[in-house]
């Protein structure tokens, strides 16, 4: 049984659609991502789920329990939030104990749980310094055991890590995570940065424009991504508009080229298809003459991204871009002739309708608050 | 080894020039303040002994003192709410306030204390004819900007919106995150408003005149205009006693609110 719910929400500001009939469902001690570019309606979902805000229509539900109509202080969510939410009058230990206080949990009780808290986020030393004494990561971690010390129900993480540099992002989603999977707490997390929630979740969401687009594992979203914008949105993909000649042998045609695609058979002749293809399952080598499933072409640039180099192959009216290791791929400079071959059984494919153009992921203004 | 600071020909001019502006009246009416009511001659602290025996002082001065220390109360408990929630549900409001703020410095006091008196007749004695009823209400409206500008400027130094969220979600209610978690954060910008207010309700003269109640300012005029050399003594007596009360309210609220004011000062 589902732990927390969303059950058609939809939230309108003015004339936009923030939030369009979501439908989430999370058991308990799980970690969902909501994923998605800006102003796709995933900060919205998570502060209704505070309650923050009021949805026009649905259900939340939390352990069955419907919290719809809840204030948020009656709800028992530990929120961490984008900006520094930390009470600037009070010290670490304060701000971890304010929520204890405020339940009027004992002293002693307080102070054990506030320590074991400040531990549990490697800030056991820092309880008595003040929210402009941490750096912005510890001031995150001290947020974290804010919002865990009133043994929340659901944790609601809003974009806590985009305000910190690179490298303190990798390390805190890592501590996250643990601390999650130690306490087994049900999470909801919303991040604009896919490899952020590929890489804690149990479950990721990607939303556009105020619906869920597809939900899944991180492996799912990867390799089988439900939709257009998925395939865009989630890591590279080359994506190669084709028509369907021979369904029985799955042979499709772009600009001139034949391949093979398993997941053509069984489709109809004249259908249009999107072919997936990662990057790194294109196998690219100096051309000797087209073999089969292969796109020839010529290397147009080289992208350096440390063990691998991505290149781009420019292929009559088409291009594709693929990973190769990049000592191999200094034999292929720009201007080389190369083959590219295309994998058969991987590729995936997906149903364009005939008037269907591609979605193209742009930066959407944010909804205008209530 | 640390460079040394020189500072240069200009500014010491300058501070020089500022210097003089503010203490040489300040010189003069001490100098002043030291001669014989009698004689008009140097030196004599008669003036001084004058003022500190006389029960009308202490008398005027207590009674605007709580009427300052009123004022200050009352547009607290007004306005911190009223700002707190503009900023919060209805900031398209806030210059619509700002510009009602604007409005006891546009309407020359004369006019409006006749105005109050017209609206207020016939209100209950207790209100109508007491200092701490009719007059504090004035003053309040009186100190309406200086107690917006700086609550305002103290709100939007902090990010309320973040800071009221993360209190309800661990469970506080408006009254509590208002007390524990806003105020504090704000308590310079309430105390600047206060000071402001404390130096307003002790200077203020027009109101209490035309409404006829005998508070401080009142009888240093009255002293002015009957006895010079007194009045000297007096003048700089009240400005002396404005700035101890001034440093008394520093002093308390930093005492509570240091730590905020130095996070406030830290952003």
């Amino acid at each position: 049984m589902a732990y927390l719910e969303l059950q058609n929400l939809h939230r309108d500001f003015g004339t936009n659609k923030a939030l369009d009939g979501i439908e989430i469902q999370l058991g308990e001690g799980e970690f969902l991502s909501l994923l998605g570019p800006s102003g796709c309606g995933k900060t919205t979902a998570l502060r209704l789920v505070a309650g923050f805000d009021r949805p026009d229509q649905g259900r939340i539900v939390v352990d069955g329990k419907d919290v719809t109509r809840v204030a948020p202080n009656k709800r028992d969510m530990g929120m961490v939030f984008q900006a520094y939410s930390l009470f600037p009058n009070m010290t670490a230990h304060q701000n971890v104990e304010f929520g204890l206080r405020i339940r009027g949990k004992d002293r002693a009780d307080r102070r054990k749980r506030v320590d074991d808290l400040l531990e549990l986020v490697g800030l056991g030393h820092a309880g008595t310094r003040y929210p402009h004494q941490l750096s912005g990561g510890m001031q995150q971690r001290v947020a974290l055991a804010r919002a865990l010390a009133i043994e929340p129900r659901v944790l609601l993480l809003d974009e806590p890590l985009s305000a910190l540099d690179a490298k303190v992002r990798v390390q805190l989603r890592e501590e996250i995570r643990r601390i999650q999977l130690e306490l087994g707490i049900t999470t909801l997390y919303v991040t604009h940065d896919q490899e952020e929630a590929l890489s804690v979740s149990d479950h990721v969401a990607v939303m556009y424009r105020g619906r869920i687009e597809q939900m899944g594992s991180p492996a799912e979203m990867y390799t089988a991504p439900a939709t257009p914008f998925v395939a865009e949105f989630i890591g590279t993909m080359n994506r190669i508009e084709a028509t369907v000649v021979d369904p029985s042998t799955g042979t499709i045609e772009t600009g001139g080229v034949t391949l093979t695609v398993e997941a053509a058979r069984g489709k109809a002749r004249g259908d249009r298809v999107l072919v997936l293809i990662r990057p790194e399952t294109v196998e690219v080598a100096a051309a000797n003459g087209a073999g089969a499933n292969t796109m020839t072409g010529e290397v147009l640039t080289h992208t350096f991204l440390g063990p691998v180099t991505r290149l781009k192959i420019v292929s009559g009216q088409s291009s594709l871009i693929a990973d190769m290791p990049t000592a191999r791929a200094a034999a292929l400079p720009p201007g080389s002739k190369v083959d590219a071959a295309l994998p058969a059984t991987e590729a995936r494919l997906l149903d364009l309708k005939d008037d269907e153009a591609l979605p193209q992921i742009t930066e959407e203004p944010g909804p205008a608050g209530p | 080894m640390r460079p040394t600071r020189r500072i240069a020909p200009t500014a010491v001019i300058w501070l020089l020039i500022a210097f003089g502006y503010f203490f040489i009246p300040l010189i003069a009416t001490f100098l002043f303040s030291l001669k014989s009511n009698q004689t008009g001659h140097c030196c004599t602290a008669a003036n001084y002994s004058w003022v500190v025996h006389s029960s009308a002082f202490w008398h005027t001065l207590k009674i605007s003192f709580l009427l300052a220390i009123e004022t200050i109360v009352i547009s607290l408990a007004l306005f911190v709410p009223t700002i707190y929630w503009v900023h919060l549900r209805v900031p398209k409001l806030r210059p619509v306030i700002a510009f009602l703020a604007l409005i006891p410095f546009v309407i020359p006091p004369i006019v409006m204390v006749v105005g109050l008196l017209q609206f207020f007749k016939g209100t209950p004695s207790w209100f109508y004819a007491q200092p701490w009823g009719f007059l504090a209400g004035a003053y309040v409206i009186l100190a309406f900007p200086y107690m917006f500008f700086s609550l305002d400027a103290g709100f939007r130094s902090i990010d309320v919106h973040t800071l009221t969220e993360a209190s309800q979600s661990l469970g506080a209610r408006w009254g509590t995150t208002l007390v524990k978690v806003i105020l504090p954060n704000i308590r310079s910008a309430a105390l600047a408003g206060s000071f402001l207010t404390l130096a307003i309700v002790m200077g203020e003269f027009t109101i209490a005149n035309l409404s006829a109640f005998n508070t401080f300012p009142i009888f240093i005029q009255y002293v002015n205009e009957s006895q010079g050399f007194p009045a000297a003594s007096l003048t700089l007596m009240s400005f002396a006693i404005t700035w101890a009360a001034m440093l008394s309210l520093l002093v308390v609220g930093r005492k509570r609110g240091q730590r905020a004011a130095i996070v406030a000062g830290a952003r």
